[in-house]
């Protein structure tokens, strides 16, 4: 049902955990099932050098956070603003079509977190 | 005292065969090699068929391959051995075998019962009464009725899971043909007041109204708690081999004499005109040898599986803070163990324990994507998020203590990881 990579990070959270020091934390919650995701990001000269996820929510969520870190660990924040929830489905090999909104929950964390970084983008 | 593995069952030989089987698995693989854990606690999605039942199965998929229905030697083989699975599964009820009808399953059983009822009886009024937390089988077989024109009311159930005979009593109108509450609940495992509904009907028809039936759905029941359909005081009963030890694909709907229903299918004069169509020998012997060991077995198995519930439940409730019990903890099947998490969700958990081998249920009154709600949980007013996460332990005779003390070293460590994750958790509790 899940692919691979999914039960991968299910089993293994890449940067699980609440960030003390994070220069933002990005929220993102699904009002449909529930599912609420935090994002941290650590960031120096405009770039990420850490980032860090929690969340409450089914196995896709957690396998979106997880891989999400691990993306945008090392890129600017240009770059990052620049990821869709597709990068993160293909990353994670697949995502069962009634599961692609956990990419986007995902996304919608870390966009929140660069918007408190650089102000909201209208 | 013939140990069940946890020494509280006596005469079990479940786990000293369990026991043994794993000594020669070991045995086999010298040590060097560990099988690989499975462990099977979804016994009320299904069973695994019982040797015994496939042996007695067999010989009628080839040797004695005849039409129950044909006059010749082949014929009349298959049809004995068609009414002595009749006889064995009247026997597990306590019905008369002519009030045994053979169809496909669970399923068909609901809606034969439902739909047959309703459309033989639709002069006398059109309206049905069922609970919110029944199968789909009776739910949406109740919406399709309600589209062609029934009224159907839909009972809510307490806190604990249960229907109250008081809101069946004030649901009853004139139009009332059939009332339909299931046994046991199949998520929860709680056990309804049938009796107590019965007597309710009873007095409506000392009243005059004739034409009230009642239904039950016995199929997490049948073979698990002891059942007598005149003490039970149903009409008709549904239940199915596949939960308890025997083939998929076969069930049963037990039809009190003298009462009518129209039949759903159409063809030969099978099942005494209640159900058309060739029987399915092999499986109606695997109905009715299952049914036999369900009978003989049945305080044994009942115990047992009592016995492992209980266990995983308490010492579940040592280990993990902030579990609770669904259902009503005395109105209960034995083998049905229903827990939430508190900040876990159910699908991780359920996932989690497949991984290391283990497989269950999930639910949860929200719905999570490839997860439909569970509409039994939202029922029993469990809060509709994913706060928690909720698992469904089934249990039956082939598990064994070893294997609960398996879950028991997983669980644990699984739980306290999707905590971890959780910032709702944190949020809580102040502390990860």
């Amino acid at each position: 049902m899940y692919s691979a990579k999914v039960l991968e990070h299910l089993e293994n959270p890449r940067n699980s955990g609440e960030m003390a020091d994070a220069t933002a934390r990005g929220e993102a919650s699904n009002p449909v099932c529930g599912d609420l995701l935090y994002l941290y990001l650590k960031v120096t000269d405009g770039k990420i050098i850490a980032a860090g996820f929690q969340v409450q929510g089914c196995p896709p969520s957690i396998a979106a956070g997880s891989v999400l870190t691990e993306l945008i660990t090392d890129l600017t924040l240009e770059e990052a603003r620049r990821l869709k929830p597709q990068d993160i489905t293909r990353a994670l090999e697949t995502l069962p079509r009634n599961k692609e909104h956990c990419s986007v929950l995902a996304i919608d964390a870390l966009r929140a977190a660069l918007d408190q970084i650089q102000g909201a983008v209208v | 005292m013939y140990a069940c593995g946890l020494g509280l069952v006596s005469d079990c030989n479940h786990c000293d065969y369990r026991n043994l089987i794993q000594q020669i698995d070991l045995k086999s693989n010298e040590g060097k090699v560990m099988t690989a854990k499975r462990i099977y606690l979804d016994n009320s999605a299904t069973t695994r068929l019982d040797d015994e039942v496939l042996e007695a199965m067999l010989p009628y998929f080839t040797d004695s391959y005849g039409n129950a229905s044909s006059t010749h030697q082949w014929g009349q083989r298959a049809r004995q051995a068609v009414e002595d699975a009749r006889r064995q599964v009247a026997l597990l009820i306590n019905a008369q075998p002519p009030e045994i009808t053979f169809l496909s399953g669970g399923t068909e059983a609901d809606n034969l019962a439902i739909k047959g009822i309703a459309e033989e009886h639709r002069e006398k009024g059109r309206h049905l009464i069922t609970s919110q937390i029944e199968h789909p089988a009776v739910l949406t077989t109740c919406a399709h009725l309600e589209k062609e024109g029934w009224r159907v009311t839909y009972l809510p159930v307490s806190r604990q899971g249960l229907v109250q005979v008081e809101d069946v009593r004030a649901a009853i109108d004139d139009q009332t043909v059939l009332i339909t509450i299931m046994h046991v609940n199949n998520e929860i495992g709680t056990i309804q007041p049938i009796k107590e509904i019965s007597a309710v009907v009873k007095e409506r028809r000392q009243a005059g109204q004739k034409h009230l039936y009642l239904h039950t759905d016995a199929v997490q029941s049948a073979g698990h708690l002891p059942i007598d359909v005149n003490d039970l005081g149903v009409d008709l009963l549904t239940l199915t081999a596949h939960k308890i030890h025997g083939p998929k694909g076969i069930g049963v709907l037990y039809v009190r004499r003298n009462v009518r229903l129209t039949s759903q299918m159409h063809g030969g004069h099978h099942e005494r005109d209640r159900r058309a169509g060739t029987e399915s020998v092999p499986l109606i012997v695997g109905a009715g040898k299952a049914a036999e060991l369900a009978r003989i077995q049945l305080s044994e198995r009942a115990a047992h599986a009592r016995a492992l519930r209980d266990y995983l439940e308490e010492e579940l409730f040592k280990l993990i803070p902030q579990i609770s019990r669904n259902g009503d903890q005395e109105r209960r099947a034995p083998q049905i163990s229903n827990l939430n998490f508190d900040h876990a969700e159910g699908e991780g958990l359920q996932i989690s324990l497949d991984l290391k081998g283990v497989a269950v249920s999930t639910g949860s009154a929200c719905s999570s994507g490839s997860q439909e709600p569970s509409h039994v949980l939202m029922a029993i007013g469990l809060p509709r998020d994913t706060g928690y996460g909720s698992l469904r332990f089934s249990f039956s005779k082939d598990n064994t203590k070893e294997e609960v003390d398996y879950v028991l070293e997983t669980l644990p460590a699984i739980v306290a990881k999707l905590r971890r994750l959780s910032p709702r958790a944190k949020l809580m509790h102040g502390t990860s």
